[in-house]
Formats: structure tokens, C-alpha cells, sequence
């Protein structure tokens, strides 16, 4: 077998890397002092940043890619006055969903265990053709 | 399939007495697949030349691949000869963009004040191709192309016939504000173009003490083209897109560092120069 046929067979089907948009989306976030949390366009999450593990309770490398169903459990995300919160409501969701903007107060806890409230704002990576790639959430906790 | 290299200096093109060996044509590549078919990566002055090699041999199809739009990149297109044949049926490939097409931004090179000829007045029969996401078949090759980091749409090429592979990623800055090696391999910017291929033609603009002055001008100092070379685990990796200020003396140099830098076996990394040929069978 030649390098050629390695190269298909490992990289297309097995190790496709991300596409650019999500690639220099995470650079981005990795130089910002702000928390940002990145999901691709099936809002599985893909990374989030240094900042970000301070109020999720847990570095990214621990937590690892996460499907959406399994982040929104483990975070415990909820409104303001306790009501569980489905995906449809919160920022990330509706960018996801409706491919729009959008911002939010909420509640979730962290990875240690902590209910944090926090301010969230969710925007769509939406490229050539309206293509979705994924979701930029930047959040901030509330004094 | 068999690469020759047309123009590999990046930027401006750069004649002179101390450009003579590595040659000062902007980026243009041949690749003849295995029964002939040629394609073109690229269309920087190093095209014209290589258009009166097509003309010559009566080539009546001709496939361009562009991986962007910027100057030194297509500046050649109106100098291929074979634009100038009514019988020259002419596919152009290149990065879809989210506001203009591909002929709409091709002809604003052919257009007054930058050309004295229309787009619409090209004697070649021209089709414009935004390159498909997932591979496609031209010849007997598979081609893929990718959007890879460098300011404004711009993707790299991989071709595969019959077993062999080569990458085009002539302007690329994979590291820019990141430690390539430390990064699991899909977060790489161009790795499923190169990753394991036979020959990678490669950005290597920069020495390293010249980069911290133009990081995110969209290219590669040595040490991050040698990098993304091991990560991708290359079989043999090409130096491309010399800088304008780079003469022949300074590219030797950019050999030897490279030489100290590559440790993923094989042969060491090459500098890419006018005439050289790269054979993958």
C-alpha cells in the first residue's frame, strides 16, 4: 500500500480535520480573555477556553468533546428561577436552531459542582451559502 | 503523475541575476497525470511559459486549479497562450467566496484599469468551477481541496492517481497563534490535504527571525512549514513560495536550516526552484 492510499483511508474517512472556520474560530478564543465555548454545527461541543474552564469547573482536556444531549445534562443549565432549560431556549440552542444571534441570563453548574449565574451570548459561524459550522458562545458570570 | 514547477516565488515576481537558480516566477505548477491529462496549479507568471508548452503540443483541454485569487496567483492568466485560441476549452477551479463568484472575481483582472481586455472578450471557451467539498474526479485523478488559513478564500490542493499523492499548499500559515505540534491533528488547518501524501509543496516565505514582523500576512516561517510537514507525515516535503527578498544564497541557507530541522525520515526538505520535476510512480 502506498503513502497515497494511508492518506485517503486515514485522514477522509477517519481524521478529517475540522473545518477552517472552527479551526481559526478556537484560535481566536484562545487568545481572549473572555470565556468562549465552540460547538460544531451538530452543537457537539468541540472546545472551550482557558477562561471558560474557571466557571465550567473543569479544564477542556479533562472534559473532552461532548455531544449535546451529554454538555447540556452535565452542565445542568437552567433559567433564573430554577426551571431546567431546553436546548431550544438557550443562546447556543437558538443559534443552532434558528441560525441567529442571541442572548441570555442563566443558571448552570460547573463540573466542581458550583451554580454559577451567567450572561451568554451565541453566535452562528455561517459561511458560503449560509453553511452552518458551528456556534461561538462567549459568557460571562454575573456580579 | 509527475509535477514540474513553473514559478515558485511568492508575492511579486522577482528576475535579476540573484534569483537565476530558484528561478523568480510566481506560483504556477504542471501536474501531467499518468496518461497525460495536464493540470494546472495556479496561474502566476510562471504560466506563460508553460502555455507556449501547451500550445505546442496542440493541448485543447486545459484544467486550472487556483488555490486564491490574489495577484501573484492568477497575474499569468492573461498571458497563457492558450486563452488566446478559440479552441481551447479552459476549466477554472477555484475557493467558492461568499459574496462574488469565481468569474465575477476573475474579471476584475481582466477589466480596465488592470487589463485592456474584457473577460467576456477571451477567445477560450472559459467554465468556472467553485471546487466542489468532497473529492472529485478529473482525469484519472482524485482531487480534494480544502479552505486552508490565509486571508480571504483560499484552499490546497491534494491529487492522487493510481496509488500516489502529492499537496499544493502554496500560501498557508497553519501556526498562527498556535504550536502546531501540540495539537492533535484535526485541529490543524490543511491536514486532511497533506496528511500522508507523497510530496507536499509547502509555504516556507519566512525565515523564523523574519516572521514576528508579518505574522498574519497568511504564510509560513521555515520552522512551522517543517512543522506541519511532520505532523502531516509527509513523504518528502518542497519549500515553496520564496519571498521576493529571498536571493539564491539566502535559499541555500533555508535549505540547510531546514535539513537541521526535519526529522521524519526519508529524504530531507527540498527547495523548490523553476525546472524541477517531481516524479510520483
Amino acid at each position: 500500500m502506498s503513502r497515497g492510499d494511508v492518506g485517503f483511508a486515514g485522514t477522509m474517512e477517519a481524521a478529517r480535520s475540522k473545518h477552517l472556520v472552527l479551526i481559526l474560530a478556537r484560535e481566536f478564543a484562545s487568545q481572549l480573555s473572555l470565556p468562549v465555548f465552540i460547538t460544531d454545527d451538530q452543537g457537539k461541543l468541540v472546545f472551550y477556553n482557558e477562561p471558560a474552564e474557571e466557571t465550567l469547573g473543569r479544564t477542556f482536556t479533562e472534559a473532552g468533546e461532548m455531544k449535546a444531549a451529554e454538555w447540556q445534562a452535565i452542565f445542568s443549565v437552567e433559567t433564573l428561577d430554577g426551571r431546567p432549560m431546553p436546548l431550544e431556549e438557550m443562546p447556543g440552542g437558538v443559534a443552532l436552531l434558528e441560525r441567529r444571534p442571541a442572548h441570555r441570563e442563566l443558571r448552570i453548574t460547573g463540573l466542581d459542582g458550583v451554580r454559577r449565574e451567567i450572561a451568554i451570548t451565541a453566535f452562528p459561524l455561517l459561511g458560503h451559502e449560509r453553511e452552518l459550522f458551528g456556534i461561538v458562545t462567549m459568557f460571562w458570570e454575573q456580579a | 503523475m509527475r509535477a514540474r514547477i513553473w514559478g515558485c516565488r511568492g508575492s511579486l515576481a522577482t528576475p535579476g541575476h540573484e534569483t537565476l537558480r530558484y528561478g523568480g516566477n510566481t506560483s504556477c505548477v504542471e501536474v501531467r497525470l499518468d496518461d497525460g491529462t495536464p493540470l494546472v496549479l495556479d496561474a502566476g507568471t510562471g504560466i506563460r511559459a508553460l502555455g507556449l508548452e501547451l500550445v505546442r503540443e496542440g493541448v485543447r483541454k486545459i484544467d486550472v486549479l487556483l488555490t486564491h485569487l490574489h495577484l501573484d496567483h492568477i497575474e499569468g492568466l492573461g498571458f497563457f497562450a492558450p486563452v488566446w485560441n478559440p479552441e481551447t476549452e479552459l476549466h477554472v477551479w477555484g475557493p467558492p467566496s461568499p459574496v462574488r463568484s469565481l468569474d465575477a472575481r476573475i474579471g476584475r483582472y481582466f477589466s480596465a484599469p488592470l487589463f485592456p481586455v474584457d473577460l467576456a472578450e477571451i477567445p477560450a471557451r472559459l467554465v468556472f468551477h467553485d471546487v466542489p467539498s468532497e473529492p472529485w474526479e478529473l482525469g484519472g485523478a482524485r482531487l480534494y481541496a480544502e479552505p486552508i488559513s490565509h486571508p480571504g478564500p483560499t484552499v490546497g490542493y491534494r491529487i492522487e492517481e493510481n496509488g500516489n499523492s502529492m499537496a499544493y499548499i502554496p500560501d498557508h500559515e497553519p501556526a498562527l497563534g498556535v504550536a502546531l505540534e501540540s495539537l492533535s491533528p484535526d485541529w490543524v488547518s490543511g491536514y486532511t490535504v497533506a496528511a500522508g501524501v507523497d510530496a507536499l509543496l509547502h509555504d516556507a516565505q519566512y525565515f523564523d527571525e523574519e516572521y514576528s514582523e508579518r505574522m498574519g500576512w497568511g504564510h509560513s516561517r521555515l520552522s512551522d512549514a517543517v512543522s506541519f510537514g511532520h505532523v502531516a507525515e509527509v513523504g518528502s516535503l518542497v519549500l515553496f513560495h520564496h519571498d521576493p527578498l529571498h536571493t539564491d544564497d539566502a535559499l541555500d541557507d533555508l535549505r540547510g536550516r531546514a535539513h537541521e530541522l526535519w526529522r521524519n525520515g526519508g529524504p530531507p526538505p527540498e527547495v523548490a526552484c523553476e525546472g524541477m520535476e517531481i516524479v510520483l510512480a
